[in-house]
């Protein structure tokens, strides 16, 4: 599902940052640990095409990023990819549920009120559909930034420390969560952290 | 979920700056299209009513008056002239006609008017139901005139002294007749009741007679039969002013002179007047178009600073939409509607409260010199108009939005 080769990046006037190499198999999760400021961020913008390829290899799902034009990797990210973010995003202006319904209108253009609906029910969101984002709590804020990442069925979601600022019980319920979610859309995981809490849920682990 | 959607959204997430925008650009469109609209009407109702008539001779003063009050019927007459004076001018060889008329009285602010039918004639004015008046107080009615005061063929009404609708002296002993209702001609005639000159000269002898006749019955008869017998009594006869039509154009270059010098009356030619007139007019319409664009440059300017300043606040949701798949021309393109939405609410809103204030005159008009203006659909210089404040728009949100492009994805989501 993922596969990157070589993989290094260069910020202006400074070192580089080089990547170790990764292979996760459809289907499969992985983790991909280390400290801050070794560009773990950087690594998942990279896999997310956000980040132009300076050097080396990615490939997802069979696609080499690199062989894309930017309009064709804008497109292929929003099908394919689900980005959920260490801070949340959302669009001010609309509410919980048509928050949702812009993430699946683009770039395909779905209205899943189902999908929606099922999902919203499992994350516990059903109450909030129809507040505006900023009168969500934290956690529920945090829980419509995951049902974000995977409302349109990614092949792989990419995570970056969904678990910084929660306490131990906390950690093991959105853990386990992203991972029932990404069962169910038959999605792929990589989580991006530096919580050592997580280590015991994946096996397959990179260190950066 | 459309873009559109979308845009709105966020139009309407911020209403201050809305308001702001919103309230400016109403400002300024409805001052241009009100201001046109009047002008443009007043322009078309005075030419309209001046057309048919050449020249305009009545008592001495000014030129301006004498020209509102015969032709236009806006103004008070300035006096009276003999009918015998202006008699030879009827057959002089320059003029193709000159007709007659009279008037100093009103039915409920509406002035009756004594005239020959040529007048009717030259407005293009048909009858749509009833005849023609033939008989001293019989009357035809402009078709405004029997809208608005609801008058039927076979009604009567008694006229008061003055031209406004005031309490003024009543002719109680004449009552008019409606004999006929003339069809909408989009001209004075339509605010006018029209009768022959003889009802005006009889509503007037009449009261004459009423004050000798406490003094002196037998005068009063004597005169009587004056009256039927001896045409000397058409030497007294008086008339408001004279219309005359040229049959050649050397009549408007000598006859003029010729009156204003020669007689005691004066010829006031009413293209010169109201040309003058909408001159004047003109120059006040030019200023306050001109403060409308300034008004409008300040609109655009608002909608630049507000869009400059709600994609900068709105960075990291635009980025956010990068990564949900959306392009830079997508994200151009939902500024650009954003913008574009704004401009053209503010020019509808702003059409709409242009044509309320126009209304507003309307019944103003309508109430004090019985002339009416109309609410007309949208017009090509108005269309114009949205056109300019779109392309206005466009520059605007084009020049706010160049950030779009420089947009580091990555970078602002990480700042958040």
């Amino acid at each position: 599902m993922v596969e990157t080769l070589n993989l290094s990046y260069t910020y202006d006037n400074s070192e580089a940052l080089v990547f170790p190499d990764i292979s996760l198999i459809p289907g499969e999760h992985m983790l991909v640990i280390g400290p801050s400021g070794v560009g773990k961020t950087t690594l998942l913008y990279l896999m997310a095409g956000l980040l132009p390829t300076l050097k080396g290899t990615i490939a997802i799902d069979g696609t080499e990023l690199n062989t894309l034009s930017r309009k064709e990797i804008d497109k292929f990210r929003g099908e394919h990819i689900g980005l959920i973010f260490q801070q949340y995003h959302f669009i001010k202006s609309l509410n919980v549920s048509d928050n949702l319904r812009l993430r699946q209108s683009f770039p395909k253009n779905t209205n899943d009120t189902k999908r929606r609906y099922e999902l919203a029910e499992r994350l516990g969101l059903t109450q909030h559909l129809e507040k505006k984002v900023n009168a969500l709590s934290h956690g529920q804020q945090q829980r419509l930034g995951i049902a974000l990442g995977l409302i349109h069925k990614p092949k792989i979601i990419f995570a970056d420390e969904p678990t910084s600022n929660l306490d131990d019980s906390n950690c093991t319920k959105v853990i386990d969560l992203l991972k029932e979610e990404a069962k169910i859309c038959k999605s792929s995981l990589l989580i991006i952290t530096h919580d050592q809490r997580v280590k015991s849920h994946f096996k397959n682990q990179v260190v950066l | 979920m459309k873009l559109g959607y979308l845009a709105f959204r966020n139009m309407v997430s911020k209403p201050l700056n809305l308001l702001l925008s919103l309230l400016l650009l109403l400002l300024s469109v409805s001052l241009v299209t009100f201001v046109l609209q009047l002008s443009q009407q007043l322009n078309g109702q005075l030419s309209k009513n001046i057309a048919p008539f050449d020249m305009v001779i009545g008592a001495k003063g000014s030129p301006l008056q004498l020209v509102l009050s015969a032709v236009l019927h806006i103004d008070a007459p300035t006096g009276n002239i003999k009918l015998k004076e202006v008699a030879a001018l009827q057959k002089h060889p320059f003029v193709q006609i000159a007709i007659p008329v009279s008037y100093g009285d009103n039915y409920k602010g509406f002035r009756i008017l004594g005239t020959e039918y040529g007048y009717l004639d030259h407005y293009d004015a048909e009858l749509s139901e009833g005849t023609h008046y033939e008989q001293p107080f019989e009357v035809v009615a402009g078709s405004n005139v029997a809208q608005r005061l609801d008058l039927q063929v076979g009604d009567s009404f008694i006229s008061s002294h003055g031209l406004a609708a005031t309490n003024g002296e009543t002719h109680d002993e004449h009552p008019f007749i409606v004999k006929g209702i003339l069809k909408p001609t989009g001209a004075v005639v339509d605010q006018l009741l029209i009768t022959n000159l003889e009802s005006i000269w009889k509503a007037h002898d009449h009261g004459e007679e009423d004050s000798h006749d406490i003094t002196n019955p037998h005068e009063e008869e004597d005169k009587h039969h004056d009256e039927t017998l001896n045409s000397e009594h058409d030497t007294k006869k008086e008339i408001t002013a004279l219309l005359v039509k040229f049959k050649s154009p050397l009549g408007m270059v000598q006859l003029p002179r010729f009156i204003n010098e020669n007689t005691s009356m004066q010829a006031a030619l009413p293209g010169f007047e109201i040309q003058r007139l909408l001159g004047l007019l003109g120059s006040g319409v030019q200023t306050i178009n001109g403060i409308a664009l300034a008004i409008l440059l300040v609109s655009a300017l608002s909608i630049f600073i507000s869009l400059l300043k709600t994609i900068r606040e709105r960075k990291q949701e635009l980025a956010l939409l990068r990564t949900y798949g959306l392009s830079t021309g997508q994200l151009l393109r939902l500024a650009l509607l954003e913008g574009l939405f704004l401009a053209f609410i503010g020019f509808v809103l702003g059409w709409f409260l242009g044509r309320l204030g126009i209304w507003g005159v309307s019944l103003y008009l309508q109430a004090s010199y019985g002339y009416a203006l109309k609410l007309k659909a949208p017009e090509l210089v108005e269309l114009f108009l949205l056109g300019l404040i779109l392309a206005l728009a466009t520059l605007a949100t084009l020049l706010a939005s160049r950030s779009i492009f420089r947009l580091n994805v990555a970078k602002t989501l990480s700042d958040g």
